[in-house]
């Protein structure tokens, strides 16, 4: 699913250059369930926001699903994004003014599916999620294990092939982690794809194969 | 266009900061109602101004005779002459250029005792010997009867034809004028017209009072001789009032020995030059207008432009959640452009709204207080100008959109995400 080869990325800021992948390989297969683990600065977010085409980087080969990524245009970036990736944050990053069922639908407004339809849609992926009397509320009337909930949700409506969680448990106390996490694994059951970043234990515990990072280098590889 | 969460996304920016939105908002009103404010007056003065012409025709002169001032062929200078009926002649025929000549001659009538008598009732009016060729010159308007006719003319008819002021003054409300007879210095006239000015003001109350008899009747019954007081002419649609002005001037000047070069001995008025004159002025202040109302309206439209800088500043990290999620530059581009041409359009539609609404205000005092309007008629704008406005409006919209939404995608996705 995914193949990256000797990527290297470096930010400029100013005179300085702060060279934060210093080629990473690495091989993640369709239905795999890994975590990327490492210190502050150690290069694991900057690598999720390659992956997630958020990012560019500098030199290396980056293939998703057979296509190969670089240096795509903003159209083309978002559309890949839109229909491959789904995306996870710590802070949720829900669009405030719209409820819950219309922050799930986003992903299909991008893709011009008619209002009513991909509503309709939302609302099957709330239910799922447990959440179908939240529907029409708006995100700050939600708890935080609510809008993950709902965050995920709005990550799985366009059938991504793969999910990309920053830290998806960074912002919830234990009990909320434990259920985000047992969604996750039961959507990597479904056969997709996912990766999370993460710096705690338990959470990569969960997953089957932990990646760390150490100074932009991947240092360790470990199978649960 | 029709897309709910569009418009939820405009409401939801516009409404964030209410009083940001009102202000900008405003600066856009401003422009747009100072621009149909300034126009609309403009428009009045132009109105008022032309309808004091009444129906003139524009391309018309005046001549009469003055003092000559250089002595010439015997004759010494200062010396007074008059225009003659054999004038008249000469002048149709050997100038083809003339469309309508109209020979006038006044008997009297200002500053003097009563001169017109009907039964116990008089009054004093300006008593005017006509052509039938002036009311195509400077137009009447009849309320009942007729102009004087070539019979009139030929016959020296004793007949008057009598403004509505001097009906006032002569009748009672409810005879009938027409067929009746007055008295006019002495000599009784048969009422066959009564008319009233198609002026305004002062002016119209002016043309009101007078009495119009045959050229012919008038010069004879008042011992004028073959006198004639002065000249209107207008000239053939194609030529320049100009060219019949000077061609006259020199004819006139030939035949009761004036010097050529005597610029004070023949007096006339060009209206033609007057009414360019006038345009040319009316142009100005249109001109104005419109620099000092687009400045005004720029201003609001770059207003405009500022706050949707700062509005995108602000929705950074939201705009980077739509591309993660895959928004297209071109969906984000686009929604910022429309919330930028709905502010501009609905301020801009308001701002026309309430001047129109103004401007009808003021008309509506003016007609209802009956006050003195001789120089502001009918204030407003037209309909045209009104849906260039709005036209430039939405234009101004995109503009003032276009480059706070090109900074919006100007921002890799994941320095919008992590923008807090």
């Amino acid at each position: 699913m995914i193949q990256i080869k000797q990527i290297h990325k470096s930010y400029i800021t100013g005179q300085n250059s702060l060279h934060v992948l210093k080629g990473i390989d690495l091989e993640i297969k369709a239905g795999e369930m890994i975590s990327i683990m490492g210190a502050s600065g150690s290069g694991k977010s900057t690598l999720l926001n390659i992956l997630g085409i958020l990012d560019n980087y500098d030199s290396g080969e980056y293939f998703l699903d057979g296509v190969k990524i670089n240096r795509l245009s903003e159209r083309k970036a978002a559309q890949l994004r839109n229909k491959m990736l789904g995306f996870v944050f710590q802070s949720f990053n829900l669009v405030s003014f719209k409820n819950a069922m219309e922050n799930v639908a986003l992903p299909l407004y991008y893709q011009d599916v008619p209002r009513k339809k991909r509503n309709l849609i939302a609302m099957e992926y709330l239910e799922r999620m447990g959440l179908k009397e939240w529907a029409h509320h708006l995100p700050n009337e939600l708890s935080g294990g609510q809008k993950q909930r709902v965050a995920i949700a709005r990550a799985l409506i366009g059938k991504p092939k793969v999910i990309l969680a920053d830290e998806p448990t960074g912002a919830l106390d234990s009990t909320t982690s434990l259920e985000v996490m047992d969604i996750l694994q039961e959507v990597n059951a479904t056969g997709i794809t996912v990766i999370i970043v993460t710096h705690e234990h338990d959470i990569a515990m969960r997953t089957r194969k932990t990646i760390r990072i150490t100074d932009g280098n991947i240092t360790e590889v470990i199978v649960n | 266009m029709f897309d709910i969460d569009r418009w939820q996304e405009i409401y939801h920016v516009l409404r964030k900061n209410k009083l940001r939105t009102f202000l900008t908002a405003f600066g856009v009103f401003w422009g747009i109602f100072m621009l149909v404010i300034m126009l609309g007056s403009g428009n009045g003065l132009q109105r008022g101004v032309t309808q004091n012409f009444g129906d003139m025709a524009t391309n018309s002169v005046f001549i009469w005779t003055q003092q000559t001032s250089i002595p010439y062929k015997g004759f010494p200078r200062g010396r007074q002459y008059n225009f003659d009926n054999e004038d008249v002649i000469a002048i149709r025929h050997s100038i083809p250029e003339i469309k309508y000549l109209a020979p006038r001659i006044q008997a009297g009538g200002f500053m003097q005792t009563n001169n017109v008598i009907r039964g116990l009732k008089s009054g004093i009016f300006n008593i005017m010997g006509d052509y039938p060729a002036f009311n195509k010159i400077d137009p009447l308007n009849f309320t009942s009867g007729r102009f004087i006719n070539d019979l009139d003319i030929k016959d020296k008819r004793k007949v008057a034809v009598i403004g509505s002021r001097v009906v006032d003054f002569l009748f009672t409300k409810n005879e009938n004028p027409i067929n009746q007879y007055i008295q006019i210095q002495g000599v009784y006239f048969q009422v066959i017209g009564i008319f009233t000015s198609k002026r305004t003001g002062e002016q119209a109350n002016q043309e009101n009072q007078n009495i119009y008899l045959p050229f012919t009747t008038l010069q004879q019954t008042y011992n004028y001789g073959n006198a004639v007081g002065f000249f209107s002419i207008t000239s053939q649609d194609d030529i320049p009032v100009s060219v019949v002005e000077e061609k006259t001037i020199r004819l006139l000047k030939k035949r009761h020995a004036v010097a050529p070069a005597d610029e004070t001995a023949v007096g006339h008025f060009n209206l033609k030059k007057e009414y360019d004159k006038m345009q040319g002025l009316f142009f100005g202040i249109r001109l104005l207008v419109w620099i000092v109302g687009t400045g005004t309206l720029l201003a609001g439209v770059i207003g405009v432009s500022n706050i949707m800088l700062v509005v995108v500043r602000e929705r950074t990290k939201e705009i980077g959640i739509q591309r993660a999620l895959g928004a297209t530059p071109w969906k984000v581009i686009s929604q910022i452009v429309m919330e930028s041409v709905v502010l501009t359009t609905f301020a801009g539609y308001f701002g026309l709204v309430v001047g129109v609404g103004l401007l009808e205000l003021i008309n509506f005092l003016l007609g209802s207080t009956g006050a003195n309007t001789e120089m502001f008629v009918h204030p407003g704008i037209d309909f045209s100008v009104a849906v260039t406005a709005l036209t430039i409006l939405v234009i101004c919209g995109v503009l003032a959109g276009m480059i706070p939404a090109r900074r919006a995608v100007s921002v890799k996705p994941i320095d919008a995400l992590r923008y807090e």
